[in-house]
Parts: structure tokens; sequence; C-alpha cells
């Protein structure tokens, strides 16, 4: 008895430290890269005029509801406060009072290694292979809400209100002014072009020109080119970008991490079999060694009368 | 081989309808009222959670916290058939059916919590299988042993009615009679699955919030939260187990059971793991400054450590180990600390953003209540039911 209890705590010791290696292990991964077909927006915050048209184009091509703002009588003005279940994209003004002022668009990123597909457990999020399209199958979904949790940017919005609900986003138009125009509808209608829909390659390079071009205009940096591993979304803006609402983020994927510690710790579900086999051995021998032949009706022998 | 009688479970003949089981029904009819809202009228409707706090307390106390304190069968499974060679057997069913409430509150609360639960048959399709998302990995596991602590309980079940004198049922009877034997004989292979399983989605419990990446503050946001999680699963179940069997002592009047001061032994070398595991990372990551800053996150982070720390101390003291009365505080007191942690790791360290804030809502906490409720009512009902509690002859006699 001595000895399996040595042996276990041996084994458990091996085993803690297998689970406590695996972050260790895990950071030592292959960097992120986006498909070369990857598509995505790039917007620019300096061009944008704040007409809010891809908000509008946006309800009326994917069919969602009005937000009406909350002292509206007749319930018909759509003011959208912020993304919701009714609003997939949205625009918003940073004022600091001294002149200085830029709008600035929100909607899902589509980031290159997207949390949500990542977290996703029955895969109702899913990633399209190639274009990067990051959407949402809500035949599928659960409604567990991990997806809200995983994302940094905190895009996926559930219908809260609803007895049936189900998880809204973006999905660059994928089944409707995509599939039938070749284009987002924000992208589609924008009058000055502050949103243009392309590969992301195009996007970048045409990011960075600008950037050359008229380095007096803009930030240094180009927010979403590394920003959790790269999202196919990418922005460039004459304000910083904590003050246009985004948040400081980490340029090593979440996603990446947490699934490298999963697969490090179930890599062909070796470690779970082999736990099971020692446990199986140690509680077989110990069973023998008490004499439990059957279980229960045996006799119970108490071998080490001091400890009862 | 049939037994003729259980040497070391009883049934517990007490009469079942007892004032604090009105109390607790009270309770359960208040929390499922709440629950049939929240299916006609929406979650929405309930709760306070939000875009930003996508998960209050149904996931971070029913699913990660409650399946920790119903790690007592997981952590007793380990002493009594790995590590002692079956020596504290008899408490094994009671700290078996207390696991099993508490993994099927955590199923139901699941269910409860589930925006689309219609659709939760995905998990049984193949081809819907996401493996690379921890929570598959966590629900699949939970799943499983849910109907492990099931198989595991269907010995008292059966015995009840091999015993049964009741001429009214003889086909069951016979059944019982036939099909223990053979459960007996292959019971151990469900219950090393039923420690299997608990080591696998206890530590996945933690890993599900690694892919929160910042929006968890960085004094718990770690990739040691799988082990970090693991271990404190386990002294959580061991210290349930003395909370657990020192409340049954009081409340149905039977003696102290002995064992719990040996269970209280293991305690301080699995927190002290824990805690250098702990501090290691939080230096490794140059986040101990972090922790020890002084505002809020910090003292979140100081009171959960103390409480956990603190109670584990005490039991390392044998003066204190041997007083019910102090092991009792110390268990209550790394419950508590185990448990803030998990909530630390689920709520009160999450901050999605500015401008998010959350804190639950009356009938999220009445759903919460009444499914505890539920859950303590069934237990009351089955001890007094089937041959669960350790007993007192057997007991008396190896005393």
């Amino acid at each position: 008895m001595k000895k399996t209890r040595r042996e276990f705590i041996k084994l458990a010791a091996l085993g803690g430290a297998g689970i406590a290696a695996a972050p260790l292990a895990a950071e030592a991964s292959a960097p992120i890269a986006a498909h070369e077909d990857a598509v995505g927006m790039l917007y620019d915050a300096t061009l944008c005029v704040g007409c809010k048209a891809c908000v509008a184009s946006c309800k009326n091509v994917n069919d969602m509801d009005a937000a009406p703002a909350p002292n509206d009588a007749d319930r018909l003005w759509d003011a959208p406060e912020d993304l919701d279940y009714r609003t997939r994209n949205i625009i918003k003004l940073y004022k600091d009072g001294e002149g200085d002022f830029s709008y600035v668009k929100y909607q899902c990123m589509h980031c290159i290694k997207p949390s949500c597909v990542s977290a996703c457990p029955v895969a109702a999020m899913q990633q399209e292979p190639g274009r990067g399209i990051v959407f949402y199958d809500k035949d599928i979904c659960i409604g567990c809400r991990y997806c809200q949790v995983a994302c940094p940017f905190n895009i996926p919005k559930f219908e809260w209100p609803k007895a049936f609900p189900k998880i809204v986003k973006c999905d660059l138009c994928k089944f409707t002014n995509l599939k039938e125009k070749g284009i987002p509808a924000c992208c589609e209608v924008c009058p000055t072009k502050a949103v243009i829909y392309g590969k992301r390659e195009f996007l970048l390079a045409e990011a960075k020109k600008r950037l050359a071009e008229h380095p007096e205009k803009y930030q240094k940096e180009i927010y979403g080119e590394f920003e959790v591993g790269g999202t196919n979304v990418i922005y460039i803006a004459g304000e910083s970008f904590d003050n246009l609402g985004f948040r400081e983020l980490e340029f090593d994927s979440n996603a990446a991490f947490s699934e490298n510690i999963q697969h490090t710790i179930y890599k062909g579900f070796v470690a779970p079999v082999a736990l099971y086999g020692f446990l199986a051995f140690v509680a077989l021998k110990n069973r023998k060694n008490h004499g439990h032949g059957h279980g229960h009706d045996a006799k119970h022998e108490g071998k080490d009368g001091s400890e009862k | 081989m049939v037994p003729k009688s259980n040497e070391y479970m009883a049934l517990h003949r007490e009469k079942i309808l007892t004032p604090s089981f009105w109390v607790l029904l009270t309770f359960t009819v208040i929390g499922f009222y709440c629950i049939g809202l929240r299916y006609v009228m929406g979650i929405g409707a309930v709760s306070n959670l939000s875009d930003g706090f996508p998960w209050g307390i149904w996931i971070a106390y029913d699913v990660a916290t409650g399946t920790a304190l119903a790690c007592g069968g997981y952590a007793l499974a380990i002493v009594i058939y790995i590590m002692n060679g079956w020596k504290y057997h008899p408490l094994i069913r009671s700290a078996i059916v207390t696991s099993l409430f508490g993994y099927a509150l955590a199923g139901f609360s699941v269910m409860v919590d589930l925006g689309r639960y219609w659709n939760a048959y995905s998990f049984f399709i193949p081809s819907r299988w996401q493996v690379n998302s921890v929570m598959f990995e966590v629900a699949v596991c939970v799943m499983a042993y849910n109907v492990v602590l099931a198989i595991e309980l269907l010995p008292a079940i059966l015995e009840r009615f091999v015993h049964s004198t009741n001429p009214r049922f003889p086909k069951l009877k016979e059944f019982a009679r036939k099909i223990y034997p053979k459960l007996d004989k292959v019971l151990i292979f469900f219950i090393i699955l039923g420690i299997t399983l608990p080591t696998m989605h206890q530590s996945s419990l933690g890993s599900m919030m690694i892919i929160a990446g910042s929006k968890l503050n960085p004094i718990w946001q770690t990739g040691f939260l799988p082990i970090l999680f693991l271990i404190n699963a386990m002294y959580i179940g061991y210290s349930v187990i003395i909370f657990e069997s020192t409340l049954s002592s009081v409340a149905f009047g039977r003696p102290f059971e002995k064992e719990v001061r040996i269970i209280a032994k293991v305690i301080p070398y699995l927190t002290a793991a824990w805690l250098i595991i702990r501090f290691a990372d939080l230096y490794y990551r140059g986040h101990l400054s972090t922790a020890f800053s002084g505002d809020y996150y910090s003292k979140m982070f100081l009171a959960e450590t103390l409480l956990i720390a603190g109670g584990a101390y005490m039991l390392t003291w044998k003066h204190f180990r041997m007083s019910p009365r102090w092991v009792f505080v110390s268990a209550v007191m790394l419950c508590v600390g185990g448990s803030w942690y998990r909530f630390s790791v689920y709520i009160i360290g999450f901050n999605p953003d500015k401008g998010w804030a959350y804190f639950p809502s009356l009938p999220e906490f009445f759903i919460t209540l009444g499914l505890v409720a539920f859950e303590i009512l069934g237990y009351m009902v089955l001890v007094k039911m089937f041959p669960i509690m350790p007993n007192l002859e057997g007991h008396k006699k190896s005393a």
C-alpha cells in the first residue's frame, strides 16, 4: 500500500507537471498568417464624414430591426447607441473639445485566427476557408455565448430580450450583398470611400501607401495589422486608436494559445487514456491487497487500526 | 452474490416532511417560477447579463464553482481507491450523491443559461463537434461524468430493491437481484472513469477563460489556469467532505466521522502546491506587484488567497486537526476562498471593456438559490429512501 501511494504521488506530480508545462510548451507555436485569398475592409477614419449611410444600408440589406431611442414616442427613429442585436455596424464620433475630432466605424474585425470560432463548441461560428470571412449559423448554435466571452473586440451580440434568441454579428454580407453584388453593403454605399473592400494583402499595401504619402495626417500604426495575430479588417486614423475606443491588445492570438494548451494536454487522447490505465492498475492492485474480491459484501479488514 | 445487508451503508430512518423540507420547497418553487419566466420572456427579462458580461452566476456559480463543490466524490475516490487501499469506504456513497446532485445542478443550470437550448443536441452530432473548443471538452466530459455518477450510485438503489419486503414488485426485486452482482464486478471501471473525467474537465474549466485574453485581469489570466483549477477542485472537494460530514453528523445526530481528520491531513499539501504555482506564475509573468497594488482586484486576490492559505495553515497543526470545530472552520475557509478564486476568474476579474458592469439580478439569484434548494431537498429525501449514509452499527465496530 505504501508503495502504491508513493507511485501515485510520483505519477500525480508527473501528470501535474505535464499540465503545468503545457503553457510553457505552447508558447513556441507557429506564427499566424493570413491566407492569400483573405478578404477584409480598410477603414480610413480621416475620410469618413459620418453620414451613416453604411449603418442604414447594413440594416436594410441584412434585414435588421430599428433600434429606437429610449424616449422616441412613435418608435420609428432608428437611433442605435452601440452595436447590439439590431445593429451590426455603427459610426461613432470622438471629439476632444480642442478641435480634434474623428469618426470611427465598428463592426466585426474578422480576425485571421478568430477566438469566437475557436471557442464555439458546436461549430456554429465558422471561418470561411480562403476568404477568411467569420460567419454564424443559427441553426447549429446552442446559445452558450462563449463566443462573446472569447471575442477581444466584444463583437458578437445576443438577442437578450427574445425568448428564442440568436447571436448577431457582421459577416461581410456573405449571404446578402457580397453574394449578390460582390461587395459588402457598407463599402458599396460609402460616398467618400472611407471604407473599402478587397483582399487583405491589397488593403494592407494601400494603408501603408497612404501612411507613407501623408505621414502628417495619420497615426503611425495600422490597427489590425498585428493585433491578436492580425485582423482582416484594418484601420488607419489621424486620432490615436485609444481615443477611438480600441483597446490596446496583445499581438498573440488568445485562440491559438488556448488551442495549443488544449492540444498539448489532449494530443491524440494519449494522456487521458494513460491516466485511466494507470488509475485502473493502481485501484485493482489496491482492491486485491484489500481482499475485496466482490466489492461491498466482502469483509472489511481494517489493516491499519491506528488510523481508524 | 448478493449481500444480505450492507455492512457499511444504511438507510437514514427519519420523517421526510420536516420543516426544513418545506422551507427548501418554497425556495425551489420560487426558483422554478423564475425559470419559467426566463423561458417565456427571454434571458434578458430575468437577468442582468449583457453583451459585455454574457456569463453571470449561472455559469460562475452553478457550473464553474458548483462542480468544484461537487468534487467530494472525486476527491474521496482518489483517497479510497488510489491512495489508501479502500479504507474510507463508508463515506463514499454520500459523497457520490452530493457529487451527482452538484453536477446535475450544473447541467440543469446550463439548460437554463443556454439561449438556444433546443439545439443542445448538437453535442451528439459528430459533424458539429468542434474539438478545439474548451467548452466542447467540458460539456462532453461533464455529461459523461453525470452518467458515471449515476452508475456509481446504482448499487444503493438496487440494494433497496433487493432487500425490499414489499411484495408488490417481485419482478423488480428479481431484476435487482440479477443485475447487482454483475454491476458490482465492473463497477471499479466506472469508478476509475469517475476519477479520470473530473481530472479532465476540472482543469478545462480553468482553460476555458484563457481565450478571453486580456479581458481577464492579469492577476488571474495565465496559461496555468488548468492546473490551478484542477488542484483547486481537489482541495475544495476534500473540504466539502469535511463540511458535509460535520453538518450531517450534527443534523442527523450521527457521531463525528473520524476519517475526516485523515482527509484534513491531505489538504495542506495540495494547497501548498497550489500556492507555489500561483505565486511562481505571478512572479514569472511580472504581475506580483499588480497582485499587491492594493486596488480593487488586488483586494479580491488577497481575500481569496488569505482564506485559502489560512484555512490550510490551520490544518497543519495537530491541535486544530483534532478539534471538529476547527476542522470545520478551516474547511469553510477553504471552500469560500477556493470558490472565491473561481468567481474571480469568471466574473470579478473579468472586464470586457470600459462601460460594462455586472451584478446579478434578483431573479438570477432566485434561480440559482432555487436550484441549490432543489438539490439539497433531493439529497435529504434520497438518504431517507436509500442506503446512502454510513452504517452506524458497522461504524461503531470499526471505531
